[in-house]
């Protein structure tokens, strides 16, 4: 079984965004980026797949600038075969990213895609499930627990209430949770190794995909600024403010 | 203008989401209809025909789409949509698996978990973990919408829509309903609570987390809500979290115990309209957006707390 894991560079979780004076976005020069988490729990499940012989190819693939190319190297230290760099400076939306994948599914043909459940920049949550529909494929979002069974996969996933148990015909994709796995750290020796897996560089104009985005940002704004509240001395005056603000 | 809402419920109750929904669904301006898809579930179409300010409710009644798996429920809504200028769904995790897949299909960008609607092309929400809003005007024909829930009242119950079959999909699927495990708890829904008590990783054990939160959640009437770090110690269950990727909470009363108050977690609260902090470490950043907060040992001052009340 072959193994796609799309991966995204965005600001790293701990960073603390700041929005722009001119409120056109926020400002991302000279902050840290790094692996969007849950990407990085995608990896993870398809090395693992590979290490546990159901996976032959784990192929790693980003859309972004030429700095991406960092995050698959880092991928590609976790255990990924070799990346595929689609180059662009443009930002490129959910839609524009799914029609881009599946050109490239089109051509590399896996039988898997997993997918990071959404990325902590847009918050969006939608590039795997429009992966699947273009595809015509279905999906297991919010992956707990994957396990391959012939030529199905039975996914547990997170869902409001609880967890819910789908199994999918392959090929399919699959986004993944958080508590889906614990992502390895990259040793040494093998980031030093991934520098010699290929990366292939590719371009947006290269598969005929119009990415041009459908959504315009008006402005971006910093959200309501909370008043700062007090401290107490003990439970009982806890108590007596909770009573006279009126909550419990 | 016609707006589709996708009902939120299962097969025997509708849930709150929905009104939400249709709350903002009614600011776009047009008629709004609400689709039922379940199995059995006429009782949820009737209850969503009582939905104030619903013009119709569609009913699609199926084993096909018993539990709304995305493949299903797009073969149902897509084609529906001709008669549509716009579909929302609650930013739930089953609008979440829904909706892009429809959008897709529909060759249009979705908008996720949106905060305010400005215009019937605009659109208010939060990005980095609720720390920036974004306005996006969508050029799309149609649009396909999550609406967080917490940023609109729920629709009253007024309405006498009235209720048309639709067919459910026939299939065959590529995807199959196996099993679930549901959280069992009589405590109300931790997304629409009034009240929340939530905890952190410095309760130590999920026994701990049972013996301290539960009797305080029960004596405030509240839901329990827990941090990632004490869902993945295994203290309590995935559907507890609160947070960016978790549940997004916005409850008259927040009490945070043990939580250190990291951005991704503060993404799912702290719009809640008094927040309470107990911890011992007072340079945690959960004072920093706290109305009230009590530096002390959440193990002494919790079930003193408990028992004030």
């Amino acid at each position: 079984m072959k193994v796609l894991v799309p991966v995204k560079r965005v600001i790293d979780y701990n960073v603390k965004v700041r929005v722009k004076p001119d409120k056109t976005g926020v400002d991302l020069a000279n902050v840290k980026m790094s692996m969007n988490p849950f990407d990085e729990i995608s990896v993870e499940e398809a090395v693992r797949l590979k290490e546990a012989g159901t996976a032959t190819e784990v192929v790693i693939v980003s859309i972004g600038p030429q700095q991406a190319q960092e995050t698959i190297r880092t991928a590609l230290a976790m255990g990924g075969d070799r990346g595929i760099l689609i180059k662009t400076d443009e930002t490129v939306e959910p839609l524009g990213v799914a029609k881009l994948l599946a050109k490239v599914v089109e051509e590399e043909k896996p039988d898997l895609v997993v997918v990071g459940k959404q990325a902590i920049d847009d918050d969006s949550n939608q590039t795997g499930q429009m992966l699947a529909a273009l595809l015509d494929w279905p999906q297991g979002t919010f992956a707990y627990k994957l396990e391959k069974d012939g030529d199905a996969l039975t996914v547990t996933r997170e869902v409001d209430g609880g967890l819910q148990t789908v199994k999918l015909a392959l090929p399919a994709v699959v986004t993944v949770d958080l508590r889906l796995n614990e992502p390895r750290y990259a040793s040494l020796p093998n980031i030093m190794k991934a520098k010699k897996k290929p990366i292939d560089e590719k371009a947006p104009a290269d598969y005929g995909v119009d990415i041009s985005p459908r959504l315009s940002v008006v402005q971006v704004t910093e959200p309501p600024v909370r008043q700062a509240g007090e401290k107490v001395e003990d439970v009982a005056t806890l108590v007596s403010k909770l009573k006279t603000a009126g909550v419990v | 203008m016609a707006v589709l809402v996708i009902a939120e419920h299962n097969n025997a109750a509708l849930s709150d989401a929905t009104n939400k929904v249709v709350t903002a669904a009614a600011k776009f301006g047009g008629d709004v209809d609400v689709l039922v898809a379940g199995e059995g579930a006429g009782d949820v179409a009737a209850a969503a025909a009582k939905v104030s300010g619903v013009r119709k409710v569609l009913h699609a009644d199926g084993a096909s789409v018993a539990k709304q798996l995305a493949e299903p429920m797009e073969a149902l809504i897509v084609p529906l949509m001709a008669g549509y200028d716009a579909v929302l769904f609650a930013a739930t995790t089953a609008g979440k698996n829904m909706a892009p897949r429809v959008a897709a299909k529909l060759d249009v960008m979705q908008i996720s978990e949106i905060t305010a609607v400005i215009d019937a092309d605009t659109f208010e929400r939060p990005i980095y973990a609720g720390n920036a809003i974004q306005t996006v005007k969508s050029a799309d024909a149609k649009k396909v919408v999550t609406v967080r829930g917490t940023a609109f009242e729920a629709a009253g119950e007024d309405g006498s829509a009235s209720v048309e079959t639709v067919d459910a999909p026939a299939g065959p699927f590529k995807s199959e309903f196996v099993s679930e495990e549901m959280v069992k708890s009589d405590r109300p829904e931790l997304a629409g609570a009034k009240r929340v008590v939530s905890g952190g990783r410095a309760l130590g054990s999920a026994e701990k987390f049972q013996e301290l939160m539960f009797p305080l959640a029960d004596k405030l009437g509240a839901a329990v809500g827990a941090s990632r770090a004490a869902v993945d110690a295994g203290y309590a269950p995935n559907d507890y979290q609160v947070g960016q990727t978790g549940k997004i909470v916005a409850p008259e009363l927040y009490i945070a115990i043990g939580i250190s108050g990291a951005i991704q977690h503060l993404a799912g609260m702290k719009d809640s309209k008094v927040i309470v902090a107990i911890n011992k470490d007072e340079e945690a950043p959960i004072f920093q957006v706290a109305d009230y907060g009590l530096v002390a040992d959440l193990f002494v001052a919790v079930p003193e707390l408990t028992g004030a009340l």
